[in-house]
C-alpha cells in the first residue's frame, strides 16, 4: 500500500513511503503522479483542490488551501492555511 | 479465543476511603524546587523498589498547586508520603501534611533548615523510607476488575500516523474499557479545535454538551492570545499542517461512546464512562502556555484519579509519570523498532495488515490489563517518573458533570 485515504470524502491520501516526483501511485480506485518529493507520512492531493477549499482528511476539514493545489501536489505549510490558528511562529526540530 | 483481559480480577491496594490503587508507592515530596536536591537523593538508593518523586517547584502561594499536591499524595497508587520542605518556602506544608494523615496514609515532614543541613537530612529521610517500605507491605488487598479503573489518554510527539494507527487503536481500546464498566479521561482542550461540535453532540446531556463547547472555545481563545497553539516542529516535520488536523488524529484517542462529564484538573469523575479534562486555565494569560510540555498534561490526570495512563506517540516520547504508570502506543513500525525500549506496544501495525487496526486494539488492552495487575510498563522499568505541576487557575465547569451533587462531593 503507497497511501492511504481514510475516508472516501477526502481530497488528500496520506503516503506511506516517502514518494519521489513523478513517481505513479496506486491511491484507492485511481493512478496519482506526484508532482513533487513527498515525505512519508505526508499528505498528497487527490484531486485538483482550489485556492480557499477545504483539505479533507478524516472526512473533516483540517485547514483551507492557501493556493491552487494541483492533483499529486505535496499538501503542507506552504499551502494550506489553518481556520483556527495560523502558523506563522517558526518551528524548530 | 483467550478469556478478556477487562473481565479478569486482580488484587488492588485498599485505602483507607476506599478507593483501590493497582501500585503501592511510597511518594517522597518536596514543596519548593530549594527541597529537590535532597529529595532526589533521599529515593536514590531506593530506585525501582516502590520509592517515587513529585514536588511542586515554585515560591509561591499557589491554591492550586496545594491542591493538586495533595491529590497526588491522597492518590489510590499511593501508599505512604514523606513530604520534603526547606523551611522558609511559602508552601503550606502543615495542612498537606495533615491532609495525607487524614487519608489514612503514613507520613512523615523533614523540614531541611530544622534538620541540620543537606547531609542530615537525607539520611534522616533514607531512615524513614526504610522504616516505611517493610510496613507497605503489610497494605490490604482487594479485588479489582477494569470496572475500577480510571485511565488517562495522552498524545505526545503525534505525527502523521499517530491519527490513522495508534489513537484510533486506543479509540477501539476505550470504547471496550467503557462497555466494561471502567473509565477513560481525554485532556488536551488545546488539541481539539474542530472536534468541539462532533464532541458535544456525544453528551449525556445538553448542559455537558454546552460545556464541551465553552471550554474548547475558551482554549482556542486563550491560545489566540498566546499568539501559539499546541502545535510544532516535530508534528509539521510528521506531515501534520495545521492544530486542526493534529486535532483530528488525536481526537480518535477517545472512541466513539457517550461524553459523561467534563473536569478540572484535581476533580475525580462523577462515575464510570468518558469525560474531558479541561486543562487550559481560567485565568487572563497571567500563568502562560497552559500545556508547557506533555508530562504537564499527565500530571494533571493523575490528579484526577487516573490509575494508569496510556500514551501515544509517533515521534517516540519517552516520558512516564511518577504516580500513574504510562503505557506507551507506538504510531509506526519504525520507531517502535528504534526505540523499542521505551515502547510497550506497536499500533504501527495498524496499517499493515487488514485486521490490524483491531490487533493493536487488542494488544493495547492485554497490556492494559497486565500493568494494572503489577507489571511495571516499560517507561516504569527504565525509572521514569516525571511529575510536574505549574501554578494555575480553573473554574469549576458549570454543568460539567451529571450529578453536580456528587461532583461537588468528590471534591470535598
Amino acid at each position: 500500500m503507497d497511501a492511504i485515504v481514510l475516508n472516501p470524502k477526502d481530497n488528500v491520501a496520506v503516503v506511506l513511503r516517502e514518494v519521489a516526483p513523478c513517481e505513479s501511485l496506486q491511491i484507492g480506485e485511481g493512478d496519482v503522479t506526484a508532482l513533487d518529493r513527498i515525505p512519508y507520512g505526508h499528505k498528497i492531493a487527490r484531486h485538483d483542490i482550489p485556492q480557499g477549499e477545504h483539505i479533507l482528511k478524516y472526512g473533516m476539514p483540517v485547514g483551507q488551501a492557501k493556493s491552487d493545489i494541483p492533483r499529486g501536489g505535496h499538501v503542507h505549510m506552504h499551502n494550506v492555511v489553518s481556520v483556527y490558528m495560523d502558523n506563522l511562529q517558526e518551528h524548530y526540530e | 479465543m483467550s478469556e478478556d483481559p477487562l473481565t479478569t480480577t486482580f488484587d488492588g491496594f485498599l485505602r483507607a476511603d476506599g478507593r483501590r490503587g493497582v501500585r503501592n508507592w511510597l511518594v517522597v515530596a518536596y514543596t519548593v524546587y530549594c527541597a529537590e536536591h535532597v529529595a532526589r537523593r533521599i529515593t536514590e538508593p531506593f530506585r525501582l523498589e516502590g520509592v517515587q518523586l513529585i514536588g511542586f517547584d515554585q515560591c509561591y502561594p499557589s491554591d492550586y498547586g496545594h491542591e493538586l499536591m495533595e491529590k497526588l499524595l491522597t492518590h489510590p497508587n499511593v501508599g505512604a508520603v514523606l513530604l520534603v520542605s526547606l523551611g522558609c518556602e511559602e508552601f503550606r506544608r502543615s495542612d498537606l501534611l495533615a491532609t495525607v494523615e487524614a487519608s489514612g496514609r503514613e507520613v512523615h515532614s523533614i523540614v531541611i533548615q530544622e534538620s541540620g543541613g543537606t547531609e542530615k537530612s537525607i539520611e534522616a529521610g533514607q531512615a524513614i523510607i526504610s522504616k516505611f517500605l517493610p510496613r507497605l507491605e503489610t497494605t490490604t488487598r482487594a479485588p479489582m476488575t477494569a470496572a475500577d479503573l480510571v485511565i488517562g489518554l495522552e498524545c505526545g510527539g503525534s505525527d502523521a500516523l499517530s491519527g490513522i494507527t495508534a489513537n484510533p487503536a486506543v479509540g477501539l481500546f476505550t470504547d471496550r474499557l467503557i462497555d466494561a464498566g471502567g473509565t477513560a479521561i481525554i485532556e488536551e482542550t488545546n488539541e481539539l479545535f474542530g472536534c468541539e461540535t462532533h464532541l458535544a453532540s456525544r453528551a449525556r446531556t445538553p448542559e455537558i454538551g454546552e460545556a464541551v463547547v465553552r471550554t474548547i472555545k475558551k482554549a482556542m481563545d486563550y491560545h489566540r492570545r498566546l499568539g501559539h497553539a499546541s502545535f510544532g516542529g516535530g508534528n509539521i516535520t510528521g506531515g501534520l499542517s495545521t492544530i486542526e488536523e493534529k486535532s483530528a488524529g488525536a481526537y480518535a484517542k477517545c472512541g466513539t461512546r457517550p461524553l459523561d462529564g467534563v473536569l478540572i484538573p484535581g476533580q475525580r469523575p462523577s462515575g464510570s464512562g468518558l469525560y474531558l479534562l479541561d486543562t487550559v486555565y481560567d485565568s487572563d494569560l497571567r500563568h502562560g502556555i497552559p500545556n508547557i510540555h506533555d508530562p504537564h498534561g499527565v500530571t494533571a490526570m493523575a490528579a484526577c484519579g487516573c490509575h494508569l495512563i496510556v500514551f501515544t506517540t509517533g515521534r517516540g516520547s519517552v516520558v512516564g509519570q511518577a504516580v500513574s504508570p504510562v503505557i506507551k502506543v507506538a504510531s509506526n513500525s519504525a520507531m517502535y523498532q528504534r526505540l523499542d525500549g521505551d515502547m510497550d506496544v506497536n499500533a504501527g501495525i495498524a496499517i499493515e495488515s487488514p485486521d490490524g487496526l483491531q490487533a493493536a486494539a487488542e494488544e493495547i488492552t492485554r497490556i492494559v490489563a497486565r500493568a494494572a495487575a503489577g507489571d511495571p510498563t516499560r517507561s516504569e522499568a527504565l525509572g521514569h517518573m516525571e511529575s510536574y505541576i505549574s501554578d494555575g487557575y480553573f473554574n469549576p465547569v458549570p454543568g460539567g458533570c451529571r450529578n453536580p451533587a456528587e461532583a461537588d462531593e468528590t471534591r470535598a
